[in-house]
């Protein structure tokens, strides 16, 4: 474990110019470049916006703005395109980097952090321009920062358990990234993002709360759009499977190394 | 000079199969199967390198030599004994590894420093090394896309040898690029064993192992078959390539990527392969057998005048021989869109050992420069090797008729 850190340490420039060039050939070849990460969320939000804010918008008491159904759904969307980003690249990230890890000697675990890393640059972006939107709706949730850094790493380590688990599992079993495509949007409108959890039935209240991310996306609902405490004792349940995951990953990982590279 | 650097003891690797990905999970978990298939693609593999030595590792495709370089450098695990070595290990088989096609040279440079594990402030001090001894100019600040594989090849193997290795693995990459940047390269290697790098070099190419080395081992179906002076066991490849050559009949292959084409596309050369005299497909040819160069060639639109020309090169890109059908007379003239045509040239191979490239240009005129319609590097690799004839250097056979007799005092005498 001692190793482990030692080496991620050691190699923290390559870490670092890693997430940079991972930004800078994104903007190398289209005219907007990392600009679609933020845009395509953006394009999503203002998409749901435009189909369901009648039907949605009398569902949210509360707040008095008439972009409340907005604010609602960019809260929800911070949560799960960052959460959705680290699981999806995690998935594919050892066999995207196969030839590399065939000829070059380094340490594999700076893979999964080049991943977490630029997706957290990616979502601080991200939320630089929720704020932004926010302001020009009127919305100005300022205690919510304070809560930001929290979530956001909670999401990330929850995420990245979970994808690394899965990404391991990848390597020999190709199926599982495509599986998982399929229940990542599942998973999306089984969470409450576009819609309120206070439609629900009842009865499903308790089922829906074994969902991790129905307490992730909720803590940023909380925060960002009524100003409130997110709910500890779910977050804290999150981080708990969050370190499950990420020992169970990591055990996994140990195991899977030597034969990772004869498959790849 | 006696310190060992490099120690491979008894190493093995077995690729398994599992026939089910869960029985693979299980085994991690301490659970064994009896269902498990294991395939060695190396066993036993024992030696040692000493400080400053250079040792050639020789054998055929497949023989495991790639493996073995993996195992040392530390990508691949072994799966029976292990590899200990001594200081840094930097390996050519890494040209271009990872680099970015939207970054330019330097940022890939930068980071891929980073990769090797060099700190900042080593980078910082190494770039400009790298820089000048890559020699690509302003190209160094643009974007990798915009390079030639040349060009590639001389960024990538500036950045591996930029600071000097304990242990410096050569291998096949070094074939590629240009014959100025080659020389370059051996200069460089040259001189990092004069400072003390071990070497180990992997190569077909018996003139390198000859020249660099002061041993050699070999590797035969996952085995070490000979491990001694580059003379002995390059006999002993040579061998077991006329024995592979004698049994088995194989269509020519050109190295995949290696090829560079240009031209406009409107003849293009559809295959080119080497016979013996018998009309056989070959790789291998013998000094002196007589053997055949095939071309065929199908225009892709209607042309004024079409000439087919041949250039066969050294392993350093020099020309041995080349001619044309303008040169021979046999110009082929107002061509229609479509049309095929084949060209043999017979001849003798009277070249010396080693491996040899042809080149092909159609064009209108004996010059490429007027209407280059396609000219392609490479574009096809045959290895000559002396299976039947006395031993001899260089790189030309010509056989001598020698008469030797002795001279006695007498018959100087009965002359005058």
């Amino acid at each position: 474990m001692k190793d482990m850190f030692q080496a991620i340490w050691n190699y923290r420039h390559f870490i670092f110019s890693s997430i940079r060039n991972d930004l800078r050939s994104r903007f190398a070849r289209s005219k907007l470049g990392a600009l679609w990460m933020i845009l395509q969320p953006l394009a999503q939000v203002a998409i749901y916006s435009l189909v369901l804010s009648r039907i949605m918008a009398a569902k949210l008491p509360g707040i008095d703005s008439p972009y409340a159904y907005s604010i609602y759904l960019l809260a929800g969307m911070q949560a799960w395109s960052l959460f959705n980003e680290i699981v999806t690249r995690s998935l594919t990230v050892f066999v995207e980097n196969g030839s590399m890890l065939k000829k070059i000697v380094f340490p594999r675990v700076c893979l999964p952090i080049i991943t977490v890393g630029s997706a957290l640059v990616n979502n601080v972006f991200l939320f630089g321009v929720m704020i932004v939107v926010f302001a020009l709706l009127g919305h100005f949730p300022a205690a919510a920062l304070l809560w930001m850094p929290l979530l956001m790493f909670t999401t990330a380590a929850f995420s990245l358990g979970l994808g690394l688990l899965l990404g391991v599992l990848n390597v020999f079993i190709r199926d599982v990234a495509q599986f998982m495509m399929v229940v990542m949007q599942l998973w999306f409108w089984l969470t409450p993002v576009v819609y309120m959890a206070s439609i629900v039935p009842v009865r499903l209240h308790a089922l829906m709360q074994l969902n991790p991310m129905y307490w992730i996306v909720s803590g940023y609902q909380e925060t960002l759009v009524y100003g409130r405490n997110p709910d500890f004792a779910g977050l804290a349940s999150v981080t708990v499977v969050a370190i499950v995951l990420l020992a169970l990953s990591l055990l996994l990982f140990r195991k899977a190394a030597p034969d990772m590279v004869d498959v790849l | 000079m006696s310190g060992v650097v490099l120690q491979v003891e008894n190493v093995g690797k077995s690729f398994r199969e599992y026939g089910s990905e869960w029985r693979r999970f299980g085994s991690w978990f301490g659970k064994h199967s009896s269902k498990i298939k294991e395939h060695w693609v190396l066993r036993n593999i024992s030696f040692v390198v000493r400080e400053g030595e250079a040792v050639g590792i020789v054998g055929q495709n497949g023989a495991g030599k790639s493996t073995l370089l993996k195992i040392i450098t530390g990508t691949l695990g072994a799966t029976e004994g292990n590899v200990r070595a001594r200081g840094r290990i930097a390996a050519i088989l890494e040209l271009g590894m990872g680099f970015n096609q939207d970054l330019t040279g330097r940022q890939n440079v930068e980071h891929s420093a980073g990769l090797m594990g060099f700190s900042r402030s080593e980078i910082q001090r190494l770039v400009p090394e790298i820089e000048a001894f890559a020699e690509v100019g302003e190209y160094f600040d643009e974007p990798m896309r915009t390079y030639s594989s040349g060009m590639q090849m001389r960024v990538a193997f500036s950045l591996a040898t930029a600071s000097r290795p304990d242990v410096l693995i050569v291998d096949e990459a070094l074939s590629v690029g240009d014959a100025y940047f080659i020389h370059k390269c051996f200069k460089r290697i040259r001189e990092f064993r004069e400072q003390g790098t071990t070497l180990l070099i992997v190569s077909h190419d018996k003139s390198a192992v000859q020249s660099l080395c002061d041993r050699a081992v070999m590797i035969d179906k996952g085995r070490l078959v000979a491990d001694g002076t580059p003379q002995q066991v390059l006999d002993l490849y040579n061998a077991l390539i006329a024995e592979k050559e004698n049994s088995t009949v194989r269509q020519s292959q050109v190295a995949e990527g290696a090829a560079t084409v240009s031209g406009t596309g409107e003849a293009v050369v559809d295959k080119i392969w080497l016979e013996d005299g018998n009309g056989k497909p070959i790789e291998y040819v013998g000094v002196g057998d007589q053997a055949q160069l095939v071309i065929r060639i199908t225009a892709k639109s209607d042309l004024h005048k079409l000439v087919v020309g041949y250039m066969i090169r050294d392993r350093l890109g020099q020309a041995i021989f080349g001619t044309n059908t303008f040169y021979t007379e046999q110009v082929i003239e107002s061509v229609t869109c479509g049309d095929s045509y084949e060209l043999r040239a017979s001849f003798a191979m009277n070249l010396g050992v080693g491996t040899y490239s042809v080149s092909v240009a159609l064009s209108s005129t004996e010059s490429h420069l007027v209407d280059n319609y396609e000219w392609r590097d490479l574009a096809l690799i045959f290895t000559v090797a002396n299976t039947q004839r006395a031993p001899f250097v260089g790189m030309a056979w010509m056989p001598p008729k020698v008469t030797l007799c002795a001279i006695h005092s007498e018959d100087i005498r009965g002359m005058g």
